[in-house]
């Protein structure tokens, strides 16, 4: 998005045609928390991917794998929802930020 | 066909990441859910709203499934156009008939006050899709107005409150009962903390040989007032109160749907939500009353119809 298109590059009808093409911004940056998933714990239910907003549970041969820090805005429903509680919401630190991602949260 | 979590989740996310919903929002959460329970692939007509305008940012999408946007009023009207234009393609043998679902994803303001008689139309002239309305009761994109979806003596930005006026004066409309009336194969409610039962009602729509409706309760934190962790909570505290009662009308039966269990007080929903918070300091508040006497007497009258569709 830092540089803009020239209309003769646009698509005509503004169509879009890049499906899911929103993924390359960073909405985790709108975060101040993140869940922290106790492996352990987790009985690989689902609850917390059906209930993500941000389809931030990376699943993987109906496995729960990792979550997609680059897209979770913290909102802190899965800690909520949890069955077991096994998901804390802890500060996030900018540490985990993403130095390759510009102040408009695109890569 | 069950439904079970763990092998949905192995189908592909039909709705991507990096929309600009607020963080908490369930409408997002409504719409993975219905994409991922539907069995045959979609084309989707989106009415302006906060759906549209996050997941639609130029160039981008967030779409991974065919998606068409014209105006805020006309989504029924646009999805007839789609289904009505394939169906001529299959005739004239332009297209191979292959199994598609239609599905409209349109906004309370969208579905109950602009977009009302273009929905009517649609329904009543049969064409074959799943009309999705996600309620978060008022126009949260453009910053919180009253919609004639918001609940008698809600703060908004349009219905404020103080020593005159107790937030919005008016009981809202019943959207769910007025599309039943059209006599469509299939119409819902439901709500965003029970991902079982709105994926078994989308499945239901899916088969349903006509026009169906579901009519989702998407709660908004912002709008709404209430933290984004809460917002499974407060759509459940939304139903167990009664404010928004789970059911379905299939063919003209009325039946409750979810999980049977005593009604809770009103005033645990409104305390819940900080956009009450002018009432709810006051326990024995008239408008609180006047809410549990109008839910009771809505929560009788459903309970009538369920029952006399069950004699029938």
């Amino acid at each position: 998005m830092s540089e803009q298109p020239l209309w003769q590059k646009i698509q005509p009808g503004g169509i879009a045609i890049n499906p899911g093409s929103t993924e390359r911004v960073r909405t985790g940056d709108w975060r101040t928390e993140v869940p922290v998933v106790d492996f352990d714990r987790c009985t690989h239910c689902m609850i917390c991917w059906v209930d993500c907003p941000d389809a931030s549970f990376e699943v993987a041969n109906a496995k729960l794998v990792a979550v997609d820090l680059n897209h979770c805005k913290g909102c802190g429903i899965c800690a909520q929802i949890c069955p077991v509680k096994c998901i804390e919401m802890v500060p996030d630190s900018a540490a985990d930020r993403d130095e390759s991602v510009n102040e408009n949260g695109v890569t | 066909m069950t439904l079970k979590l763990r092998e949905l989740s192995l189908k592909p996310d039909l709705f991507g990441t990096g929309h600009g919903l607020c963080a908490g929002c369930a409408e997002s959460v409504s719409v993975r859910q219905i994409l991922a329970a539907l069995e045959n692939p979609p084309i989707v007509a989106l009415a302006t709203g906060c759906l549209e305008v996050s997941t639609t940012r130029f160039p981008d999408t967030t779409w991974k499934v065919p998606v068409i946007h014209s105006a805020f009023e006309n989504s029924a009207t646009t999805i007839s156009g789609v289904e009505a234009a394939y169906k001529a393609l299959v005739r004239k043998g332009r297209m191979e008939e292959r199994p598609l679902t239609f599905v409209v994803f349109a906004g309370d303001g969208a579905t109950y006050d602009i977009g009302f008689q273009w929905l009517s139309g649609a329904l009543e002239r049969g064409h074959k899709f799943i009309y999705i309305c996600l309620n978060n009761e008022g126009y949260m994109n453009t910053g919180i107005q009253r919609s004639s979806a918001t609940l008698l003596g809600a703060w908004t930005t349009t219905t404020p409150t103080g020593d005159v006026r107790p937030g919005k004066p008016e009981w809202h409309k019943d959207m769910t009962k007025i599309i039943a009336a059209h006599g469509i194969p299939y119409v819902a409610q439901a709500a965003s903390h029970n991902w079982k039962d709105l994926m078994t009602k989308v499945r239901k729509a899916e088969q349903a040989d006509g026009p169906s409706f579901i009519n989702v309760l998407t709660p908004c934190d912002r709008g709404w007032r209430f933290e984004p962790d809460q917002t499974m909570e407060v759509s459940k505290l939304m139903v167990e109160s009664g404010l928004w009662p789970l059911y379905e009308v299939v063919e003209g039966s009325w039946k409750m749907t979810g999980a049977r269990q005593k009604r809770r007080p009103v005033i645990d929903a409104l305390l819940s939500q900080r956009r009450f918070s002018h009432i709810t300091k006051n326990a024995d508040d008239k408008v609180i009353a006047t809410i549990q006497a109008k839910v009771d007497e809505e929560w009788d009258a459903l309970q009538a119809l369920c029952k006399m569709s069950a004699n029938q």
